[in-house]
């Protein structure tokens, strides 16, 4: 069996950031592995850079991390230079700055999310190579091939609060059902005037695709409930 | 494509601080960029498309930018690099202004500042990974001009890029002429615009079409082409086959 305990540790990923009518929800799923293997099923990919802005990280782990880190130093500076909460396009710049000025040597997709007076909820993708998109929405990581054709047909414009954070769960949970490096928890963050809200879905709440059964504890609950007796009357 | 000068002595660690400074392939990239002068000044077309490899990712991507008073850029290749570009050009055009003295970069002093950087890019094997149209108007005089990566500069009456060298410089050869009207113009750019949406992979059917005259810039709406499929040969064309063909 093919186990590099040795390779980087990627995280294959799905990551997604949305818009609604008053703010953003952002969502990933929990998987970070090393080649084959699962280093950790319930990581946290979607990291706080201030009280109202968010990313979602995909790709290398260390990379994004890093990265985060650096990024959430320089905005706690500019926050206090600035007298007032940072913005989310300001956020989204400097990470740009480290993607596009590091390029050669990164390997880290990043949603950005947040919201702040002056825009309210922006999202704002920035793949591989630094380019900087604001976005009603946005997907990526590895999962995210899996949800171009989904989003295409389920996405509509001014969706409520709920509406959005349920189209999310639903993209990342079908994410996790065809991708691989995928996998684990659903976390959704949902930012708006009112502040941040975090929310968590493992597997058993989310609901069932294609070719996926009811889990149960045991094969033998299920011989045991078996129907009446052929011919009992 | 890519840049690389294989150097195997086998030590990964080493190379990679000699080649941190080597710009390798792109990721984010626009197709072609489609350019010509008319009787009033200057007319280019681009889709709004950004590819990933060979998925089509991002189709809200404006190609096109206005750059000072005068001038239109637009891009093909990398987006990252026209993006920061765009913020070269955005301080250039910052300090020209601030000398307050009437006088204003117009689109032929904007393309040979962007030769000198293509060129000196490429010199370092660090290339903006672009090919960049410049059109403009300035005193009546109409211009445009093409750079690409590796720093090759030229004006001509109509430019294009990347897959519209191939197929619309042809149309336009045959089709261009000088005074042409802004109808003509668009119908002309449309002609080849069609032709790349059934030719190009990495095209989209979303376009615009910027013009800038003397009066300054305009960049249209965003919409799609009609595309015609009603050949009788397109209908049932292994209908005699005997097989596959």
């Amino acid at each position: 069996m093919d186990l590099n305990l040795d390779a980087p540790h990627s995280m294959g990923t799905t990551i997604i950031g949305v818009t609604y009518n008053g703010g953003v929800v952002l969502g990933a799923d929990s998987r970070t592995s090393t080649g084959m293997y699962v280093a950790n099923r319930a990581s946290d990919k979607i990291t706080q850079l201030t009280d109202n802005v968010y990313v979602c990280r995909s790709g290398s782990a260390a990379d994004s991390q890093v990265v985060s880190d650096y990024v959430r130093y320089f905005l706690h500076q500019h926050t206090i230079q600035l007298g007032q909460p940072a913005t989310v396009k300001v956020s989204a710049n400097l990470i740009r700055m480290l993607a596009y000025n590091n390029k050669n040597m990164l390997q880290t997709g990043l949603i950005v999310g947040g919201w702040d007076k002056y825009e309210g909820g922006k999202i704002y993708g920035i793949p591989l190579g630094g380019t900087v998109v604001e976005q009603p929405f946005a997907i990526g990581g590895s999962g995210s091939s899996y949800l171009y054709g989904f989003f295409d047909q389920a996405w509509k414009e001014n969706m409520t609060k709920e509406e959005a954070e349920q189209l999310v769960v639903k993209a990342v949970s079908l994410a996790i059902a065809r991708d691989g490096a995928s996998g684990g928890v659903v976390r959704t963050v949902i930012i708006n005037s009112e502040g941040v809200t975090r929310n968590f879905y493992p597997g058993d709440k989310l609901q069932l695709w294609h070719e996926e059964l009811e889990p149960q504890n045991s094969l033998l609950d299920i011989l045991n409930a078996a129907g009446p007796e052929p011919m009992a009357i | 494509m890519t840049f690389t000068i294989p150097i195997d002595n086998g030590d990964a660690l080493k190379n990679a601080e000699t080649d941190s400074q080597r710009t390798l392939y792109p990721y984010v990239t626009g197709t072609s960029i489609v350019a010509i002068k008319y009787k009033e000044g200057v007319l280019m077309a681009s889709d709004m498309g950004g590819s990933y490899g060979s998925t089509l990712r991002y189709k809200n991507i404006e190609r096109v930018k206005a750059i000072g008073k005068h001038s239109l850029l637009g891009a093909s290749g990398e987006i990252s690099d026209f993006q920061e570009i765009l913020r070269y050009l955005d301080e250039l055009v910052l300090n020209d202004n601030m000398w307050d003295d009437g006088n204003s970069l117009g689109p032929k002093e904007v393309h040979n500042y962007l030769t000198r950087v293509m060129y000196n890019r490429r010199n370092k094997f660090n290339p903006l990974w672009n090919t960049l149209v410049l059109g403009g108007v300035k005193n009546g005089q109409s211009y445009l001009g093409m750079v690409s990566m590796i720093g090759v500069s030229f004006e001509d009456n109509h430019v294009a890029t990347g897959f519209g060298n191939h197929l619309a410089r042809p149309i336009l050869r045959d089709e261009w002429h000088a005074d042409l009207s802004f109808e003509d113009g668009v119908k002309l750019l449309e002609k080849c615009m069609r032709v790349l949406l059934y030719r190009d992979r990495s095209a989209i059917n979303k376009l615009q079409i910027s013009k800038i005259t003397e009066e300054g810039v305009t960049v249209s709406q965003p919409y799609s082409l009609k595309t015609f499929w009603e050949f009788q040969a397109f209908h049932n064309p292994t209908a005699g086959a005997q097989g596959s063909w």
